[in-house]
């Protein structure tokens, strides 16, 4: 498939570009929409593969709801960048070391995947051919990890609740809002007619 | 390779492209009538008589409007960031209009049936935000990025609700399909339609929908009487025509989404009647209708109000109707619509082995 091998190599090529200016772009900005093309790109990737569903998540989740709150953080943010770059030196052994083992981990993990040929030709295909992947995915997700989807979606409540706990603060002496109360305010209870008579003007209301 | 590059390659290619230039110049003639539409039924409710110089009773106002944006000078704040600024505008224009390639108009009306139409048509739309966003940080001003601040944070809560009420319609109909959701709906006329069975979320959806599109009475990221315009303000000429063509397509988007979802797309409601793109055209500009009416009577909620609306009564009630229509299909053993036999009569059914 001619077409297809195009189109990979195009999202493919756009992916690691765009991956490249994420780290080389001179304004945090820039490197965080880049990432979101590289997000983008992937999410291509995955549609070639057939897994347009989790395509999807990926530009739902990551790209619509995840890079927005980053891009909020990075662009309120008011970071000297000339002062950074100079600390470079400081932390290159670290980051040197850390490319190095996820080189490792690649090299290590292609090969392995290259060498395991006929293992994956015997493995169980997890997608029937007929079935739409959302629904395979979802045949999966519901019976044999049941328990590994609901664990991590109490590890994702545990998240959230822990960040409202520290964030949440009630201050002293501020005016709360309460709306019911607003709706159920009647004009009986809200004001006062008083007569004032000419001469005399307010002398006391009751209160 | 046993396709011939003509017969393989450069003629699909050529229909898709003759389809997707046809769908664009339909929808961009018909959003010039839409927009005059909606002037013309503000000014009905304000008892003005709105645009009507231009052309017969003013219908070629947006024409003019156009030749007038297209003509003027593109001003690019001395500040900017240049690329992001003439690039938001351009972003927002195209992912309004790439959404379209998955709605159906008539059965098999459609330029891609996508297996996932409707996460397509949620993830592109959460895309939307991007272009309000990056415009409101380039300009490199106050008012633009307070707005796209608003912007952002208001797209992203509504979208958690609507998300929830695309579940239930979903949970009902058994596929992620826009053709299966339409044909779900068949029945005896008006009566199959899912604004019966899901009346609460339709009206979920259609005010999630106004604040997904920054429509008033929620468009605060753009609050003339705060902000100016908001995300706007230092757009001139073309960008601003984009921003604004984007907004009211994402808009006519979501009166399509609203009468696929809700309202039976292009089934007719009368029984007997032919189906067609007629009722789906018909349906949409209702819908638009109702925007409009919407913008004309209701003031604007002030931001406090709207992040409770969202966050603290649409979510956990769209929240609780997914238990709900969840717990009841259970219960009463009801199969989504593509397990049905009127389903696998058509050919449309997804066949799912139990055998486990």
């Amino acid at each position: 498939m001619a077409l297809q091998a195009v189109a990979f190599y195009l999202f493919a090529l756009v992916a690691v570009v765009a991956a490249l200016l994420v780290v080389f772009a001179r304004n945090p900005v820039h490197s965080v929409l880049w990432l979101i093309l590289t997000f983008f790109s992937a999410a291509g990737l995955f549609v070639l593969m057939g897994a347009e569903f989790l395509a999807m998540l990926l530009v739902i989740v990551y790209v619509g709801a995840v890079m927005v709150l980053f891009l909020f953080v990075v662009m309120m943010l008011d970071v000297d960048f000339a002062a950074l770059r100079g600390r470079v030196a400081e932390y290159f052994p670290l980051g040197a070391l850390i490319g190095v083992i996820l080189l490792v981990q690649f090299v290590m993990g292609f090969g392995a995947w290259s060498e395991g040929v006929a293992q994956r030709a015997a493995a169980a295909t997890p997608t029937p051919a007929d079935l739409p992947n959302a629904h395979a995915i979802g045949m999966v997700l519901y019976t044999q990890y049941v328990y590994a989807f609901q664990a991590a979606g109490l590890v994702l409540l545990v998240a959230m609740i822990g960040a409202i706990a520290l964030t949440l603060r009630h201050r002293e002496g501020i005016k709360r809002q309460d709306p019911l109360a607003q709706i159920h305010r009647t004009r009986e209870e809200a004001m006062e007619l008083v007569d004032a008579k000419p001469g005399e003007g307010l002398q006391e209301t009751r209160s | 390779m046993e396709v011939g590059l003509w017969s393989g390659y450069v003629w699909p290619g050529l229909v898709i492209l003759g389809q997707t230039l046809l769908l664009t110049i339909v929808l961009l003639i018909a959003l010039a009538f839409l927009l005059y539409m909606d002037r013309k039924v503000w000014a009905a409710v304000q008892i003005r008589r709105g645009p009507n110089v231009v052309g017969p009773f003013g219908l070629l106002q947006s024409f003019a409007d156009f030749l007038k944006f297209v003509l003027k000078e593109i001003v690019v704040p001395a500040g900017a960031d240049k690329p992001i600024f003439l690039l938001a505008p351009l972003l927002s224009f195209i992912f309004a209009l790439i959404a379209w390639a998955v709605i159906p108009f008539n059965l098999g009306w459609v330029i891609s049936d996508l297996n996932v139409g409707v996460l397509y048509v949620l993830a592109i739309s959460s895309l939307g935000v991007y272009g309000i966003i990056m415009g409101g940080w380039a300009s490199n001003s106050k008012y633009p990025f307070l707005g796209s601040m608003r912007s952002a944070a208001q797209m992203v809560s509504y979208e958690v609700s609507i998300g929830f009420v695309i579940v239930c319609v979903l949970l009902m109909v058994g596929s992620l399909n826009m053709t299966d959701i339409v044909m779900a709906q068949q029945g005896f006329g008006l009566m199959g339609w899912f604004f019966w069975k899901q009346p609460v979320m339709f009206v979920v959806f259609f005010i999630s929908a106004l604040a997904e599109t920054n429509r008033p009475p929620f468009d605060l990221p753009e609050a003339e009487s705060e902000l100016v315009a908001g995300y706007q303000v230092e757009y001139s000429s073309t960008p601003y025509l984009l921003f604004m063509v984007g907004e009211y397509l994402n808009i006519v988007l979501m009166c399509a989404m609203t009468s696929i979802l809700f309202l039976g797309g292009w089934l007719s409601p009368i029984p007997g009647l032919p189906h067609g793109v007629l009722w789906m055209a018909g349906k949409m500009v209702f819908v638009f209708f109702m925007f409009a009416m919407v913008k004309a009577i209701v003031p604007r909620y002030r931001y406090d109000q709207l992040m409770r609306l969202g966050w603290k009564i649409f979510l956990p009630l769209s929240l609780a109707f997914v238990v709900l229509t969840a717990g009841f299909m259970k219960t009463f053993d009801i199969q989504p619509w593509t397990m049905s036999d009127e389903a696998r009569e058509i050919g449309r059914a997804v066949e799912v082995s139990h055998g486990r």
